[in-house]
């Protein structure tokens, strides 16, 4: 059995406000230490202790924690464990297991605390086993939602890069077996661009997760319409019915208020354009730069249409923004009088330039109004309706949020460095494929595409924490 | 006395081991099991056929090489006899790490044939018989004997299958086909049915040689020379170096053209191969000029390399254009290679289809999972190359013998040996094509170097006992050697001396500011262990295999180290044995498609669970956690 140090989050991703990283195997102590900033060395303490610290990164603090400490043989796996318990939401708790493992541990496979406590004889077998089917359970659907994470373009430059390192690592093993036929002079320098090439693209993928994005769990949500059709109340409507925010941050680089809710356990991360304008200061005048910029990002669109005045050019510019996306109309103040039906709305939508008339007809409308709090389930149904047909998913814009793909990430480049310095030291031809290789397996182990086909269970991660 | 002309005669001759076949892989499973010190009877077709090579002349090559040293190590025969017998030989990739380098030798393929067959025929417990084996005799899912072509039983306790291309063999070319062997040789069409009968499951492979062309009718002066090695380096670990300094014969170097290609594609509806008239499949690796044409018809150009098939004849093997086009066609295309434009055909190009066994139904001793002390080896097994067939034949040799000792079979893992990713391979994955040896396959290629294969197998080849005390005795003493060497260098320093410092300029090489060990400075790409001899003033004089190693083991030492941390964490996985007697369908948590594939295939170990594919590593843990509750 492997024994070294095992970390993951063991509350899970659901928008509970605690999260509980737990790590587990001989270096735990040491690794908390380099980690923790408190009023003693946990290391020293003794076990079964509760201690008030930070964690930090380097010279960031990451988060205001609270670690318990437990020894071997009294612990859940019968080996030494820490619990760190974070204040903060998903982000916060990611950034912390990643801390743990930029210090030493590594992701734990799915089951494997499981595992352990069974293997040292804390847990029978039907208890394991039990956990164990819950593994399996989940796995398929898991796998579907890790992989469809990475939809869009970091699978898409994941693939590309994937499918380089194998054609060179293909070339030169051909060149191997076939030395007559094959001739490599001069390949090294070339191979060399490329390894450059693709460590730049894969520290351009590990840096999206570092820029301080705050990226969330959750469909991307972007509230659009005229100033003053309602946007804002419906967004207080929304937050405050399920009163289930789980974080309010002011955005550090997007100048956007972004607020995630809760909607029959959908989870919508909520852009409020109305936002953008109010730093801005412009009143009257659509920021029609600046909202084309999120609704590019979103997965899903709120157009939000005041049913009580006619439609107007601001109107107009903003359905040029929905050719091609996502959408659900809101005709809203349906407890005024009515200025704009959907019939006048279809008609309007129809005579934009580029709209599939296909698409306009399915585009879902609905009469709310924020003010009375009605039609809001209707919007509840119809997000539920979507999203389980597959109309809507999670992140089509992707950073690399996830732990296990940042490590890989980081594995696959240090492996590109190392056929980098190969090449450098004018090591032999061969020598190159093995570090490709390694590269191409860590990449694959994020795209569920490896060789062995397995680490598709690391992607499990997130369901097998604990018990 | 008079004999029943209906009853089976048996032959009250006994015998403890039969063998089926005498191709490379029948001739190292015979040796091993005669010097074992077993009665062991080789059947074959033909004994003038003995250790036949049929195809390319020449023994290695790329990881082939890494298979005969390995060979060799454990005490087979085929380096031993390639070294009596080559007219040319290259060491391939020279320019490339040491891991890749590999042995290649030009047979002279009567010779080669003759050669081995004296050495069987002089083992002492080894008897040849010229006959067609037709039935595999078992009791109780036991081997009880075979049966022959005559009906004469002969009792024995185990077998090794070593059919090679023989099995229903059919070779063709444009609409002629034949049922026979290769070279014409009688096929075996019986044995099929008796395998089938007892449950064995079947394949149907292919594979093509060219055509051999009259030496006189070569114009060399249109191709390249190719010549050998100017010192040449022996398979065998045995062979003195000075007796393989001979006089090498050339190889030739020449070209298909546009020309060649239009013949073929012009034709194609006349090859078997694309009429559908071939079922069988064939390998990807070592295509025929026809796939070459169509599949990379972007090239306008393919090698041919003109070989010699032997000293005392005239035939020369057209390597790199085997096809199974139609008799005229093949003289088109041959004679528009330059060269080639009078070529007189010997024996024409063919394609050859035969039975062979999905290996998965063999353990990894080659022993049959559902038939105790049946074995088999080589191409039989789906493996392709004489030198792939040796190795297996060589294995399952030992373990027949292992098996009639009473002892546990050998199994070399993929850490050991080129041996153990073939054998891994061949009973753990699915194979849809003749399997070939390839220096990809091997995860630990910097450990499984050709030039240390002794260093690895031997000790292994002492305690099996084919590798007699006075050679495993020198392998120590190479041993302690290296390791003192290696030793020395890392802790003799040396400093600015002007006499180092001019060294390391003639290499353009970064004078040095303080000192530093030996080891460091041949770490330095440009230098070498032989290079520093003149600054290394207590260097004593040691035989250049010593030599090698300590070079490769302190220049590559952190590639070496970090494979050794790889090989360590396969070990744990492939030391976690799997009881025969497990019933995957009483584990619960198993996936459907984990059960149904451990059930087919049915690992030895954890380690070979988890390289089959549709076996996650959800599934091991869940296997893992089984086997531990029922400790």
């Amino acid at each position: 059995m492997k024994k070294d140090t095992i970390a993951a989050i063991s509350t899970g991703m659901t928008n509970s406000g605690i999260g509980i990283v737990r790590i587990c195997g001989e270096e735990a102590f040491q690794i908390i230490d380099k980690i923790y900033k408190g009023k003693e060395i946990l290391s020293q303490a003794a076990t079964h202790t509760i201690h008030y610290g930070h964690i930090v990164d380097g010279k960031e603090t990451i988060d205001e924690v609270l670690v318990m400490l437990m020894r071997a043989p009294r612990t859940f796996t019968g080996e030494d464990t820490v619990e760190i318990n974070c204040h903060g939401g998903t982000y916060v708790v990611k950034r912390v297991l990643e801390t743990v493992i930029k210090n030493g541990a590594r992701p734990a496979e799915p089951g494997e605390f499981t595992k352990r406590a069974f293997l040292n004889g804390k847990m029978d077998l039907s208890q394991a086993e039990a956990v164990i089917d819950v593994i399996h359970s989940k796995s398929e659907y898991a796998l579907q939602s890790s992989i469809s994470q990475l939809k869009g373009n970091v699978k898409k430059k994941i693939k590309t890069i994937r499918e380089s390192i194998i054609y060179h690592t293909a070339f030169i093993e051909t060149a191997l077996d076939d030395p007559e036929h094959i001739d490599l002079t001069g390949y090294a320098d070339q191979l060399r661009s490329v390894a450059v090439e693709l460590s730049k693209e894969l520290e351009r993928l590990i840096q999206s997760s570092d820029s301080g994005r705050i990226i969330k769990d959750g469909i991307q949500t972007v509230i659009i319409g005229k100033p003053n059709a309602g946007k804002s109340s419906l967004l207080n409507v929304l937050a405050g019915k399920e009163r289930a925010i789980v974080t309010d941050i002011e955005g550090t680089t997007r100048d956007v208020l972004e607020e995630q809710i809760s909607l029959n356990g959908l989870t919508l991360n909520m852009i409020d354009t109305a936002g953008i304008r109010q730093t801005e200061d412009i009143i009257e005048k659509i920021g029609v730069d600046k909202a084309k910029e999120y609704v590019d990002k979103a997965d899903l669109i709120l157009y939000v249409v005041d049913s009580s005045r006619v439609l107007d050019d601001n109107d107009r510019e903003i359905m040029e923004l929905l050719v091609g996306r996502k959408t659900i109309i809101l005709l809203n103040k349906s407890d005024l009088q009515t200025a704009t039906t959907k019939e006048s709305l279809r008609e309007a939508l129809q005579n934009v330039s580029g709209m599939q008339k296909e698409d306009v007809c399915k585009m879902p409308m609905i009469d709310i109004s924020a003010k009375e709090e009605h039609g809001l389930d209707e919007l509840e149904n119809i997000l539920q309706e979507m999203f389980l047909k597959g109309e809507v998913s999670f992140n089509e814009e992707i950073y690399i949020t996830n732990v296990r793909h940042k490590s890989a990430l980081i594995e696959a480049n240090n492996s590109l460095k190392k056929v980098i310095d190969s090449i450098d030291m004018q090591m032999p031809e061969d020598f190159f494929s093995i570090d490709l290789l390694d590269a191409y397996e860590a990449l694959g182990s994020i795209t569920g595409e490896t060789i062995g086909e397995d680490l598709v269970n690391e992607i499990f991660s997130k369901f097998c924490m604990g018990k | 006395m008079k004999y029943s002309a209906n009853s089976v005669w048996e032959n009250s001759d006994e015998y403890d081991i039969a063998i089926v076949g005498a191709g490379h892989a029948g001739c190292e499973a015979a040796l091993a099991c005669a010097r074992l010190g077993f009665r062991t009877l080789l059947f074959t077709i033909s004994v003038d056929s003995i250790a036949l090579m049929p195809c390319n002349p020449n023994i290695g090559g790329s990881s082939k090489g890494h298979l005969v040293r390995e060979i060799d190590a454990l005490g087979g025969e085929m380096g031993k006899v390639i070294d009596q017998t080559f007219i040319q030989s290259k060491m391939l990739n020279q320019s490339k790490g040491p891991a890749v380098h590999s042995l290649r030798a030009q047979a002279d393929k009567a010779n080669y044939t003759r050669t081995m067959r004296k050495v069987l025929e002089n083992q002492e417990n080894l008897e040849i018989r010229q006959m067609e084996v037709t039935d595999i005799l078992t009791e109780n899912s036991k081997i009880t004997g075979v049966k022959t072509y005559s009906g004469t039983v002969y009792p024995c306790r185990a077998v090794v299958l070593c059919t090679g291309t023989y099995l229903k063999a059919r070779c063709i070319y444009g609409d002629i086909s034949s049922n026979t062997g290769p070279n014409g040789l009688q096929a075996a069409n019986h044995l099929t049915d008796s395998l089938k009968a007892l449950g064995i499951k079947m394949y149907r492979f292919k594979t093509g040689t060219p055509a051999r062309i009259d030496k006189r009718s070569i114009d060399f002066d249109k191709m390249e020379e190719q010549k050998g090695d100017k010192v040449v380096v022996p398979f065998s670990f045995t062979t003195n170096p000075e007796d393989v300094q001979i006089d090498q014969v050339s190889c030739w170097l020449t070209y298909t053209n546009p020309k060649t290609h239009e013949i073929i594609k012009n034709n194609l509806d006349r090859s078997p191969l694309y009429s559908g008239k071939i079922e069988g499949t064939g390998p990807r690796y070592c295509p025929s000029i026809e796939d070459k044409v169509v599949k990379f018809s972007d090239k306008d150009r393919h090698q041919v390399f003109i070989e010699p098939e032997g000293l005392d004849t005239n035939e020369m093997y057209v390597g790199g254009m085997s096809s199974s086009l139609p008799e005229d066609v093949q003289y088109a295309m041959y004679r528009s290679v330059p060269g080639l434009e009078h070529a007189k055909i010997v024996r024409n190009a063919y394609a050859i289809e035969y039975d062979c066994i999905d290996a998965r139904q063999l353990k990894s001793t080659l022993e049959f999972k559902n038939i105790e002390g049946l074995f088999s080896g080589g191409q039989f097994n789906g493996s392709s190359g004489y030198e792939e067939a040796a190795a297996q034949g060589l294995i399952a040799g030992i373990n027949a013998a292992r098996k009639l000792q009473g002892k546990e079979g050998i199994i070399i893992d993929r850490s050991q040996g080129y041996i153990g990713v073939l054998i891994d391979d061949l009973v753990t994955k699915e194979s849809h094509e003749p399997y070939r040896m390839m220096t990809s396959r091997a995860e630990y290629r910097l450990l499984l170097r050709q030039d240390n294969a002794d260093l690895r197998l031997t000790k292994l080849g002492h305690e099996i006992g084919l590798i007699d005390d006075a050679r495993y005795k020198r392998l120590l003493e190479k041993e302690k050697l290296i390791a003192d060497e290696i030793e020395r260098e890392e802790h003799t320093n040396v400093g600015t001396a002007k006499e180092v410092q001019d060294l390391l300029e003639r290499y353009h090489s970064t004078p040095l500011t303080s000192g530093i060990s030996l080891g460091d400075l041949i770490r330095r790409p440009e230098l070498s262990y032989d290079a520093l001899a003149p600054i290394d003033k207590e260097r004593k004089e040691l035989p250049a295999d010593v030599a090698e190693q300590v070079n490769i083991n302190i220049k590559y030492e952190g590639y070496i180290k970090r494979q050794e941390r790889q090989v360590e964490q396969f070990k744990k996985l492939e030391k976690k044995m799997i009881p025969e007697s497990i019933d995957y369908n009483e584990i619960q948590s198993l996936r459907i498609e984990a059960k149904q594939k451990l059930s087919q295939i049915r690992p030895a170990s954890i380690g070979q669970a988890s390289r089959i594919s549709g076996v996650s590593p959800a599934d091991i843990s869940v296997l893992l956690v089984y086997l531990e509750s029922r400790r």
